[in-house]
Order: structure tokens, then sequence, then C-alpha cells
């Protein structure tokens, strides 16, 4: 059913991404590859994974940006980029075969492999580029928020977390549900400033990014050190112990 | 937007289709084309050819066209499946004219009520078509207000344009024809030239700004790609026409589709049936390349939002 859910679940599940940490390290984006190649969306094809013209399904992909043009206040911000899981989600309701659906429960936007003809308007409909076709499998292919490892029984309670979570390095990834206030994404984005990437187009994304801290630019040139003081004003022990240890 | 061969064949075949089977319901049920069977066998079989020829090719881009079954479930929220599903519903009433014309040469009554019917859904199925492309709120040259009556107005003008040839063929051919062709063909040129304005003129409604969230710290630049190989989003958003191509391209669009059939046209009001066949052929020509240049540019031109990441303007 391509219509969007009509009551919203007790969840809506999501990712923050702080690129005030991100390190642009690609972790998350090879983890991802790993461990959805198996499982839900298995496999996410390469093709001529070993020569020129490499392509094949990624749904990480880590931009970098320069940001505030070429002077002191330039900066670095590595930029992941993955499925929102949008509330608006218009990859769903373009689906002409039901292949695509939001989740009722817990918002999650997921694709029927079995029932996708693979016809790419779903591709075509996302603001963010988020959808990839898998050529050689012919059907489209998408973030599943590690669908088959968050409600995983079979693993530890610490490790039901999305892969790209799991992995990061500078722990620039969180996991949880917008839903609740009191849960750690809710309380990055309101301590943070969370937003929403291209709020323009409308389809409210469930994920939401935090934007780098301000630089060091911004919090003044740094303190000068004093040098160490030297010993006018020490006791007659310190100045002994000054002798002892310089000899 | 890449434009996919299988994608413009399909557009601008079943437009001109329905756009014939239209024109031929409404004139053979208003009693203004006679119920002739050669002509009608013919002239509906076009049609018919085209849309199905259109409705096949649109197959042909699918990862697992074995499936396409499936793409008429969803018309509830999709214009892709409500296009299938009209598409298909359209063959009940064209055959239950076609039967009434070709074999009983007969277009009263029930045959008449069902031309109507052949009608309007010639005219749903193809702002269905045009929706999937104009409801798209990730391509602005799309997701306007003129993609809608661009493609009701270039299916009505090939149509107008086949039903004069063919009616031309079989000797019941009328001045109002080609005057209705010349006539559909200059608001086809209308709609076209205020849309290329249109495009041209409205600033891109996101930026590498917004787009990362990032504008608040003054200008956004990309960097580094995620990755050295082009990706599919590259490959399917990513197609680029350069600008000067695509002023000579409207250009050939422009004259091969409105230019050249409309000079032949004026030229037929005022000859006889012989002249009149040639110039209809000669002007269908022209307009079939003309569309499909007008549909390859459709593509072409269209800029996606995703592609604002790797840093290109949409």
């Amino acid at each position: 059913m391509t219509s969007l859910p009509t009551a919203t679940g007790d969840k809506r599940l999501g990712l923050v991404i702080d690129l005030d940490t991100c390190v642009g390290c690609h972790a998350c984006a090879t983890n991802c590859k790993e461990w959805n190649t198996s499982g839900h969306s298995a496999p996410l094809t390469d093709v001529n994974a070993y020569q020129a013209e490499q392509r094949g399904v990624w749904f990480n992909r880590v931009f970098t940006y320069e940001v505030g043009g070429q002077g002191p206040a330039a900066r670095t911000v590595h930029f992941p980029k993955n499925c929102l899981h949008c509330e608006r989600p218009d990859c769903v309701t373009v689906c002409p075969t039901g292949a695509s659906y939001k989740r009722a429960e817990d918002g999650v936007v997921l694709i029927d492999h079995d029932k996708c003809i693979g016809c790419k308007l779903c591709s075509w409909a996302c603001p963010y580029g988020a959808r990839e076709y898998d050529e050689d499998v012919g059907v489209m292919k998408k973030c599943t928020l590690c669908i088959d490892k968050i409600y995983n029984t079979n693993l530890p309670e610490a490790d039901r977390v999305p892969a790209c979570v799991a992995t990061c390095p500078a722990k620039a990834r969180h996991f949880g549900d917008f839903a609740d206030p009191g849960s750690n994404v809710s309380q990055l984005v309101r301590e943070r400033g969370g937003y929403d990437l291209m709020p323009e187009t409308g389809y409210r994304p469930t994920s939401k990014y935090l934007p780098p801290r301000a630089g060091a630019a911004a919090a003044g040139a740094p303190k000068k050190l004093e040098p160490v003081p030297d010993l006018a004003g020490a006791g007659k022990f310190l100045r002994w112990v000054d002798r002892v240890l310089s000899r | 937007m890449h434009p996919a061969y299988s994608v413009i064949l399909f557009t601008t075949a079943s437009g001109a289709g329905y756009g014939l089977l239209a024109l031929l319901a409404v004139f053979g049920a208003a009693g203004i084309l006679p119920a002739h069977t050669w002509f009608g066998f013919v002239g509906i079989g076009l049609g018919v050819a085209l849309v199905a020829a259109g409705l096949l090719s649109s197959t042909f881009h699918l990862g697992r066209p074995e499936r396409a079954i499936r793409a008429f479930t969803q018309w509830r929220s999709s214009w892709l499946a409500r296009e299938g599903v009209a598409a298909v519903a359209t063959f009940a009433p064209v055959a239950v004219f076609g039967v009434g014309w070709v074999f009983l040469n007969d277009m009263s009554g029930p045959f008449a009520w069902a031309g109507a019917a052949t009608a309007v859904m010639a005219f749903v199925t193809v702002s269905c078509t045009a929706m999937i492309y104009a409801s798209l709120k990730t391509i602005r040259q799309w997701n306007n207000a003129l993609t809608l009556p661009a493609y009701l107005a270039l299916g009505l003008a090939t149509g107008a344009l086949l039903l004069v040839l063919v009616a031309a063929l079989f000797g019941v051919y009328r001045p109002a024809f080609a005057t209705l062709a010349l006539a559909l063909l200059v608001i086809g040129l209308v709609i076209k030239i205020a849309y290329w304005r249109q495009i041209d003129a409205e600033p891109p409604r996101s930026t590498l700004g917004t787009a990362t969230g990032l504008d608040r710290f003054g200008e956004v630049r990309l960097l580094e790609m995620p990755h050295t190989e082009e990706n599919f989003i590259m490959r399917e958003m990513g197609y680029a026409v350069a600008r000067k191509h695509a002023r000579r391209l409207r250009l050939v669009a422009a004259s091969a589709l409105f230019g050249v059939p409309s000079v032949l046209l004026a030229f037929a009001l005022w000859s006889g049936l012989g002249f009149v066949i040639a110039a209809s052929a000669l002007a269908t020509l022209s307009a079939a390349i003309g569309v499909a240049v007008e549909r390859w540019l459709f593509f072409a031109e269209a800029t996606h939002t995703s592609m604002i990441y790797y840093g290109r303007a949409a």
C-alpha cells in the first residue's frame, strides 16, 4: 500500500548526524554496505567491482564540503547522507506497485523487493538522492535503518542499532525515537539545534542534522601560554629542590 | 534527467495515438466523419497501434518487466498506476466504437456514447501521463502549471495531423480538419514557448546551502565527492545538455513540430486532395521528428534536486 499511514504510530525512528564531530572516515558507509549486503536488502550489487567504471549500490554516501568561503573562516564539513525516513515521502506515494511503504508503527520507509518492478520513479521523487537502483537484481534499494538489526532479538540489546551508528568512531551518528521527547535523539536536537535538510521541499525528514559548533575563529585567538615563572618568590626549600633537580 | 528512449517513444506515440482516437471518436459520433469500414479500420487501428506501441515500450525500461501487472494496483496514490489503469480502461470504449464503426458502419446510439467515452478516457490517460512528471516536486522544470497543458496540446496536435493524413487518404478529408490541426499546432507552440521562458526565468528552488543546512556559515562549496566513479543517482539525474545545444534543439523542435507542419497545412487549405495527402504526410513526418526532439529536451533540460549535493545547480 503506497498511501501513507493515516495515523502515526507510537514511534518515529531515525538518526541524528552530528556534523561537528564527523571526521569523514566513511566507516558508516563501509559498515552499512557490509551489513546490508546480506539480510533484508541482499545483495548490494557491485558491477565491475575490480575494474574501471565500478558502480554499485550504497545506502550511505559521505560528501565533503568547504563552508564559509576561502578566508580564515573557511572550514571543512564532512557530510554523510542516507535516507531520512521522511514524514511526507513522495518516494512512497509515487510507487505504482505497492513495493514502497512507510511503516505505521515506527515510520521506517522500506521496499518490498518482491513487488518492485524497477521503474525508478521513486528515485525521481526523492529530493535527497537516497534511493538507488540495483541493476543486477532489477529493483530499487534503500536504507532500511537496519530493520533486520534494530529489532533482532538474537543480538545483544546494545547492538540493536543501525550498522552506521554502531561503527562510527567519532560518535557522530545517533539512533533513536523522535516521538519520545526524552530520547537521546530528541534531546540532542533540542540542545544542539538539530535541523531538516531542504525544508522547502516539504518532505519533513525524520532524521536530523546537528550543525558544526562555532569554529576556532569565533572563539577568538588562542590564549597565549605564560612563560614558566622564575624562582623569585620561591622559598628556601623549593630553591634547594630546584638545585638538586638541575644537577 | 536521463532521457530514456523508451520513455520518449512511449509519451510521444501514446500521446499522438490518444489524440487521433479522441478526434476520430468525437467526429465519428458527431456524424462529421462517415462510418466507412476501411477508413475506420486504418484510423482506429493506427491510433490503437500507437498507444499499444507506446505502452509496450514503456515496459522496456523496467528492471522487472515480468511484474508490470503490479503497476495497476496503487491508483489511490500513484499517477503512474492511474495512468496504467486509465490506459487499459480506454481500450473498452475504443473496442465498442471500433466494432460499431468498422463492422456495423454504425456510429449512432451506444456507439456514439462509446465514442464520447473514448475521448474522455483519452484525455484522462494523457493527463495522468503528464501528472507523473508534473507531480514531482524534485524537478522544477516539470513541477509547474504548463507541463499538463503541453502534453495535452501536443497529443491532440500530433493526433490531428494523423487525422488529416488518414482522412485525406480515404477521401473523407475536410478543410476544417487542417484548420483544426493548424490551430492546435499554434496552441502547442504558444504553450511550449511559455514553458521554455518559465523554466529559464525560474530561479533554483533549493541550493547547496539549504540542501546541507550549512548556509548559516556562508558559501558552501563541494570539496570532495563521496566516491570516485559515477553512481546511479549521477547517471539517472545528472544528465545535462549544454546550454547552447538546448537553444538550438529548441529551435529544431519548434521548427519541425510547429513551423514546417503549419506552413504545409496552410498551403493544404487552398489545394486539391493530392497535395493535401503529400503535405499532411510530410507534416506528420516533420512533427514526429519535432515531438521526439521536444520530448528529449523535456527530459534533458530537467534538473533534479539530488544533484545539488554533487555540486550541480537544480
